[in-house]
């Protein structure tokens, strides 16, 4: 289980996140919603150990992250796809997974387990050995997600999964999203600007406006609040 | 046409100990996007380390392995204590420091040895082969450069395209921050870089020593042709330093060979020019990113 408590993050005199403190619980997801600027990356940026805090904790399964060198927190098996897809497009698309596994899988169950990345997503299949950079916002955004499941991980941190993408490839990627989670040990704390789509695939959900949480609700009473919505959410 | 063989295969020659060096400057800027111009004087120092141990009785092939070790770890702490620390600090902060530890390397090793220059031993004869009658431009020797210049570049290839570790070190030069949320360890990775540098910059060194006025500056003309090399290769392929290598020794040993020795480093720098202008990114440049 994620904890995160009265995290505080600054950026020289800005704040980007004041005292944010909430849990994310395995097999749920958390949606992170917000407008632009509202500390929603510098959140998932912060547990993965790619930004630094000011103050607070980020426990993950009783163990401080904060402090910690980004790959050992990936090694405690914290993925985190950033904003913008996060492919290397100079590797090929095997290589993009096969660098995923090295860390946490012997020679032998490599390919077994790229294989079932590409069970998961055919499409991906076919361009296995292609360079990355010649793949669609879509086939990218399968990859990245593919590459974060293929070493099963404990936590999954979803930065805007949905940007640029058509909304059919988006409810598709959020469906299967859902079926991997739901019923696993895997807690998904996933950032959406698309907040309906997030809404209609999460257990939980935390509205944040210029870096506090304004709202922690289940994701049924966000989505049922209209008020809410149209105050902070924009639907 | 005799001329012109000779010239071809001294060319081949250079090119090739230019393409050592060259693979060592690749090997940097696509891990760490430095150029460093301390490489030449790196070698320089590790070569005057096997010439210390070749006065002291040491076998050459014994000090030829213990330069390469040398070079590893001196390519290693060079990263480690000089360019580490720089992280995240201005781009030229990393080229001042290099322009710097070259400098003080050049001054090291002129206060300890002297700055005239001297012989150094070859690993076989540097008399030219004979083939039916003729003697070539080409001897045991060269054949010795051409072979070890080749295995290093095979083993640099083969562990970049067929490891797992050659696979962290390419998505490590590619992408720090994506290979390090992936668990990979970069930091490491790109000290093994410049360790891998100082191991191809050592062998040049080793390559030139016996055919140049051995000193305190003698890599300083070769770090321009190696430099002309990766540039031409595209800076960021060990292929693009082999095949820049060979351009380059071609190109200046014919000048050298048809114009006169003098107007040699002129040629490499009016072929660097022409190779900006007619293709700034080098031949083996990775084509850009397609965005879709």
């Amino acid at each position: 289980m994620l904890e995160v408590q009265d995290l505080s993050v600054s950026y020289g005199p800005v704040d980007a996140l004041k005292s944010v403190t909430f849990s994310a619980q395995p097999g749920a997801i958390t949606a992170i919603l917000g407008a632009n600027g509202a500390g929603k990356t510098t959140l998932l940026r912060t547990i993965s150990g790619l930004a630094r805090a000011r103050s607070g904790s980020v426990r993950f399964d009783g163990e401080e992250l904060l402090g910690e060198a980004v790959e050992n927190i990936a090694r405690r098996g914290v993925a985190h796809v950033p904003e913008g897809r996060g492919i290397i497009e100079e590797l090929t698309v095997e290589d993009n997974l096969r660098l995923a596994t090295l860390w946490c899988m012997g020679r032998h169950d490599r390919p077994e387990a790229v294989e079932r990345t590409f069970e998961l997503f055919p499409r991906l299949s076919g361009f296995r050995r292609h360079h990355a950079s010649t793949l669609s916002g879509g086939e990218r955004q399968m990859l990245v997600i593919g590459r974060a499941l293929i070493t099963r991980p404990q936590l999954l941190l979803l930065d805007e999964p949905s940007l640029g993408l058509a909304p059919l490839i988006t409810a598709q990627l959020m469906a299967l999203l859902r079926d991997q989670t739901v019923g696993s040990h895997m807690a998904v704390v996933l950032v959406e600007q698309n907040a309906q789509s997030a809404l209609s695939v999460s257990q939980r959900a935390i509205v944040l406006n210029l870096g506090e949480i304004v709202v922690n609700d289940s994701a049924a009473n966000v989505a049922g609040d209209s008020d809410l919505r149209h105050h902070y959410l924009g639907f | 046409m005799s001329l012109f063989i000779n010239f071809t295969l001294n060319g081949i020659t250079e090119g090739m100990i230019f393409a050592s060096l060259a693979l060592a400057l690749v090997l940097i800027f696509r891990a760490t996007k430095i150029i460093n111009f301390a490489q030449g004087a790196m070698a320089m120092m590790t070569t005057f380390i096997a010439f210390s141990l070749l006065n002291a009785g040491l076998g050459y092939w014994w000090a030829f392995v213990a330069v390469l070790a040398i070079g590893f770890v001196f390519g290693a702490l060079v990263e480690r204590v000089l360019i580490r620390p720089l992280h995240g600090k201005s781009e030229l902060n990393p080229v001042i420091v290099t322009i710097g530890l070259l400098v003080v390397l050049e001054g090291i090793a002129g206060a300890v040895y002297g700055n005239a220059s001297r012989g150094f031993p070859a690993a076989y004869s540097q008399s030219g082969l004979v083939v039916g009658h003729t003697k070539i431009a080409f001897s045991h020797f060269d054949v010795f450069v051409l072979v070890a210049v080749l295995a290093l570049m095979g083993a640099i290839l083969v562990l970049f395209r067929a490891t797992s570790l050659g696979l962290r070190m390419r998505a490590s030069a590619f992408s720090g921050e994506i290979s390090r949320l992936l668990g990979v360890r970069v930091g490491i990775l790109l000290t093994l870089g410049w360790a891998l540098a100082g191991v191809a910059g050592a062998l040049a060194g080793m390559l030139v020593a016996p055919t140049s006025s051995f000193g305190p500056y003698f890599m300083d003309l070769i770090l321009i042709y190696g430099f002309t090399a990766a540039v031409i290769g595209g800076l960021e392929s060990p292929v693009g330093a082999l095949v820049g290598g060979l351009i380059t020794g071609l190109c200046t040993s014919y000048v050298g060979g048809y114009l006169g020795s003098g107007l040699q480093p002129l040629g490499a720098l009016v072929l660097l020019m022409v190779a900006l202008m007619a293709r700034p990114e080098g031949i083996f440049a990775r084509p850009p990113a397609r965005r879709v």
